[in-house]
């Protein structure tokens, strides 16, 4: 039997490169302890993500990764998952890639309740394109790019989450980097589609979030399976509590196909490639 | 059938709170490690420098607790979120660091994490353990303390920083 690894394992060689005092470098360190705290082994664990400061987290982990295109890190990652149902899959995002152009993928990976991660990693910004507002911007946050605010109302991704049927629901903050790990940890252990939003702060263009770390506080109330209940305690969220919302019963999606391995080579015989080739 | 341990390694309470000051050393190794690993990738050398030498130190109190325990490999840790703060004590927060930041700041952090370290063991030492673990306690604030000296004199060696030291001339955001 292997020994478990340790957290370090699950960090590849490549340096991240976030500003210093991101808010990522604490989630990084929480999905790689939360991983070996699992008993996991890194190759049997993918990290998917789309595009974003949040989505270079595929390339420091020694798991399998896809850094794929923007927005669209949940139709890989459920590719991913329905096609080798024995890996872990964990998906990487950020509040412009999850909630903007991936919102509706966001809204089908849960109602789909596929057997996947998602850890978001929200900084109420674009930070990698320079500070443009995202879709959890606040309406008044001004800035040059955007004066006096856009206006415009919050998205809130746990009540979608909850209203598309995500079977697990929970709220980290990167300033806790333990206790994100915990909750990472039960999201995937838990079966069906989890859903993990992580706050955590811009440093660079929303160096105000440092503040967080004096409004985030543990959620009062204990999970709950009951989606009326959870959905009562959304309406009156902070959008600070921290901790798990909502641990759903729903099975998780089946593929009524069962996943079959190939023999090497037997992709090419389909295809008649050898026979190409002669 | 269990494995019996070896007779004359330390066990019980005393072993649990040595491995907890392991763990917490650990911790702030690795941390003191990403932070030069992060002023690294952003060309602020001298504070990389700075951030990895406060990562050896820390690696020297670690090696000597494991000598000291004559632990043969490391011992089984106790869960890293059962800090009663978010990470151990004398763990600096990963929102600490900053691009444009000198020495001097790095410094006040890993004061800053000394003085937490201390107070940690101080209150140990001051509590309801076991006689051992309480005595190790004290030994360890009072190394602590020394480590509280020895920075505080570095401090002095170092410029402090003048107003407006994170200013950039080419500001990630301009004005607003």
């Amino acid at each position: 039997m292997n020994a478990p690894l340790t957290a370090k394992e699950f960090k590849s060689d490549y340096k991240p490169v976030w500003c210093p005092g991101c808010g990522d470098y604490s989630v990084l360190a929480a999905i790689t302890k939360a991983l070996a705290n699992l008993g996991l082994r890194p190759e049997n664990v993918a990290v998917v993500s789309g595009i974003g400061c949040s989505s270079r987290i595929p390339a420091y982990t020694s798991c399998y990764g896809f850094h794929g295109v923007h927005g669209r890190s949940l139709a890989a990652a459920t590719g991913l998952k329905v096609a080798r149902p024995d890996l872990t899959v964990l998906v990487a995002s950020g509040d412009g890639d999850g909630y903007s152009i991936g919102g509706n993928h966001f809204l089908h990976a849960c109602r789909r309740n596929v057997d996947l991660t998602y850890i978001v990693m929200d900084n109420h910004v674009y930070g990698m394109t320079k500070g443009q507002p995202s879709p959890t911007t606040e309406p008044d946050w001004s800035s040059k790019l955007a004066p006096g605010g856009t206006g415009l109302r919050e998205f809130h991704p746990l009540v979608i989450a909850l209203a598309s049927g995500a079977n697990f629901i929970a709220r980290a903050f990167s300033g806790d980097p333990n206790g994100a790990a915990a909750l990472i940890e039960q999201a995937v252990r838990h079966p069906g589609f989890s859903f993990v939003e992580v706050l955590s702060p811009c440093v660079t263009f929303r160096p105000e979030q440092r503040s967080w770390k004096e409004r985030a506080h543990p959620a009062p109330v204990a999970p709950t399976d009951d989606p009326a209940r959870a959905a009562r305690r959304l309406m009156t969220d902070d959008g600070f509590n921290i901790g798990v919302l909502y641990q759903g019963r729903r099975p998780p999606y089946r593929s009524p196909v069962a996943a079959t391995k190939s023999a090497p080579g037997a992709l090419a015989a389909a295809f008649e490639l050898k026979e190409a080739r002669a | 059938m269990k494995k019996k341990q070896k007779p004359d390694l330390p066990q019980g309470a005393y072993a649990d709170f040595m491995a907890r000051a392991y763990a917490m050393e650990l911790e702030a190794v690795e941390r003191y490690g990403q932070f030069a690993e992060q002023l690294d990738s952003h060309n602020n050398r001298e504070v990389a420098e700075m951030f990895r030498k406060l990562s050896q130190v820390e690696s020297l109190h670690a090696k000597r607790i494991l000598e000291e325990m004559r632990w043969p490999s490391v011992p089984a840790l106790p869960v890293a979120y059962a800090w009663e703060t978010p990470e151990g004590p004398e763990t600096a927060a990963f929102e600490s660091a900053h691009y444009l930041m000198q020495p001097y700041h790095a410094l006040e952090i890993a004061l800053q994490c000394e003085l937490q370290a201390q107070r940690y063991f101080e209150d140990i030492a001051d509590g309801e353990a076991p006689k051992r673990v309480r005595e190790a306690a004290a030994e360890m604030a009072e190394e602590e303390r020394e480590h509280v000296r020895l920075i505080r004199a570095w401090m002095k060696k170092v410029p402090k920083p003048s107003a407006g030291w994170d200013r950039d001339p080419d500001p990630p955001r301009d004005g607003e």
